[in-house]
């Protein structure tokens, strides 16, 4: 072997040297999100799970400002979650549908996309008030439909946009080979494209849910929030992230173990949906191969 | 292995009139080319082309990368309609109808010209759904059980079926390269088409595989016109009857394969088989 000279010597110490400092920052700077993640998960687990009782899950809130559970809260949640995904994926999937396959790069479509991007970023807060201005002050008052509405816009972006991201992934030789099968374009999507893209869509939708679950800007200017039982869409609804929200900052222990509760019962459902998503989606990956 | 090659190997003293070529010559065309003129936007892909394709033959393109040839046969099934910018001047003739006419629509040229691609690509379905896939979609048997009896024949044709049937309702995806090709070769014949073209069906196959798509080529050409795009001139003058070769967007030469491997009118053939070229 040759002996290096001093001068590619010292270049090699600076280089590995470099890579040290850098590989440790990395470190570090992971180690800091986990405890941090860590941190919170730990806090929700020991604070939320002595709260946690029947009583939780069967009793309502209590307007007394003792006692109480949020069964009301967890089911206008459901409710609310559950109506605003079935608005908001279809459509945002038709969205994504539209971007990659129909409109691709024609100005209509780069508008599209535009906007649709703009409403991605765009602060639930004021998703909140626009969905007060069209859906809560004509129809005179608070409703769990708004609720519904607003996590329903919330959602539609975020899916188009990983639903087009996906379906740019799917191969352009399956468009080819059934195009060259004389397929039409509707026949195209719906038979080929779709279903190869149907774990990745999923899981899109999926985030979109986890995302909406937790919101509460958008949900105090529609749906109120609502001490009592009720499930009838036109009249203030109560849900998890309002009830949290409003319980917080109150001086009764007692409803702030209940917030603390809430928000173990949000956390651990979103984590549930990821899991099952995952799992989901490993499932699907495997039986195509 | 395919009947004619041995044949020609033991009786030296006919192989300048081959048979394989004297019946490609005799058979009907099946598709006519009338100054093909063909651009992708401003670019000038192809340049006045004239040439008949004769059926129950296979007809081979052969020339440099860039040279049209795929181009002229993404023509022939209206593949070019679906690239933004792509258009196509002059008539191809297919029995005697313009497939660009206005009356035609691109769906009924492509449901009788079947195709493969260069790449395998199978749907991410079963075996048995990529086959069924053409005839569902064009809704061509009436009941389960003549599905069935299609895509066992299709299969069979395409020699995948011994190795196919026990795993039917598995996914295409798990199969080898060649047994994909083979694959997507059975999803194209379930429709019947009249004519099949290929763009460079085994170069992404090994020599076994290879081996085996152009036996199966072999078969099917007695019953169907085909079209087939290669990279290797010793593909070209193993499986076709007649070879075109390109240059530059331009036909430089048609002949009977055996004419012009052997005995090339023009110079610029002579160089390229010969690799003189570029």
């Amino acid at each position: 072997m040759r002996t290096l000279s001093p001068a590619v010597k010292a270049r090699y110490f600076r280089r590995q040297a470099a890579d040290l400092i850098m590989s440790g920052l990395c470190i570090v700077a992971a180690i800091i999100g986990i405890i941090m993640l860590a941190l919170i998960l730990w806090m929700l687990f020991s604070k939320g799970l002595t709260g946690l009782s029947l009583d939780v899950f069967t009793k309502s809130m209590s307007s007394t400002g003792t006692g109480g559970g949020l069964a009301n809260a967890i089911v206008g949640s459901l409710i609310q979650v559950g109506i605003g995904s079935m608005i908001g994926a279809p459509l945002g999937m038709m969205v994504g549908v539209y971007l990659s396959e129909v409109g691709k790069t024609s100005p209509f479509a780069s508008v599209v996309r535009f906007v649709n991007d703009i409403l991605l970023s765009a602060p639930s807060v004021l998703i909140g008030l626009f969905v007060y201005q069209i859906a809560v002050s004509p129809f005179g008052g608070f409703s769990g439909i708004a609720g519904a509405l607003a996590l329903a816009l919330l959602a539609m972006p975020v899916v188009a946009r990983t639903t087009e991201d996906i379906l740019r992934l799917v191969p352009q030789a399956y468009r080819d080979g059934a195009i060259a099968l004389g397929s039409r374009e509707n026949e195209v999507v719906r038979k080929v494209i779709l279903p190869a893209a149907f774990g990745g869509i999923l899981t899109g939708i999926l985030l979109a849910v986890a995302r909406i679950a937790g919101e509460t800007a958008p949900l105090i200017f529609t749906s109120l929030g609502n001490s009592n039982w009720s499930t009838d869409l036109t009249k203030p609804m109560a849900s998890l992230p309002i009830a949290i929200y409003r319980y917080a900052g109150s001086p009764s222990a007692d409803l702030v173990q209940l917030a603390w509760t809430g928000a173990l019962l949000i956390t651990v459902g979103v984590l549930l949906l990821n899991v099952v998503s995952r799992v989901s989606l490993a499932a699907v990956k495997r039986g195509q191969s | 292995m395919s009947e004619p090659a041995p044949q020609s190997a033991r009786r030296p003293g006919l192989a300048l009139q081959a048979p394989r070529t004297q019946s490609a010559i005799t058979s009907p065309t099946r598709i006519s080319l009338r100054q093909i003129n063909a651009f992708y936007g401003p670019k000038q892909a192809l340049f006045d082309v004239n040439l008949e394709i004769p059926d129950n033959a296979v007809t081979a393109f052969i020339g440099a990368s860039g040279c049209g040839k795929s181009t002229l046969l993404r023509c022939l099934n209206r593949m070019n309609d679906t690239i933004p910018g792509a258009r196509v001047e002059g008539q191809i003739l297919m029995d005697g109808v313009d497939v660009n006419g206005a009356e035609i629509d691109p769906v009924s040229v492509r449901s009788r010209i079947g195709m493969v691609f260069q790449k395998p690509s199978p749907f991410p379905m079963s075996i048995y759904d990529n086959v069924a896939y053409g005839p569902r979609t064009h809704k061509l048997t009436k009941s389960k059980a003549d599905l069935d009896e299609l895509v066992e024949r299709s299969l069979r044709r395409a020699a995948l079926w011994e190795e196919a049937k026990d795993r039917l309702d598995k996914s295409g995806l798990g199969l080898s390269g060649g047994q994909q090709q083979r694959l997507c070769i059975a999803r194209a014949l379930a429709v019947s088409p009249a004519v099949i073209l290929m763009d460079e069906p085994c170069s992404a196959l090994d020599p076994v595989a290879t081996a085996h798509i152009e036996q199966l080529i072999e078969d099917l050409r007695k019953h169907t016109c085909i079209v087939i795009v290669t990279h290797s001139m010793a593909q070209a003058a193993r499986i076709s009857q007649i070879t075109a070769f390109f240059n530059m967007g331009q036909l430089i030469e048609t002949a009977p394969t055996d004419q012009l491997f052997t005995a090339p009118k023009v110079e610029q053939t002579q160089d390229y088989i010969t690799g003189r070229f570029g």
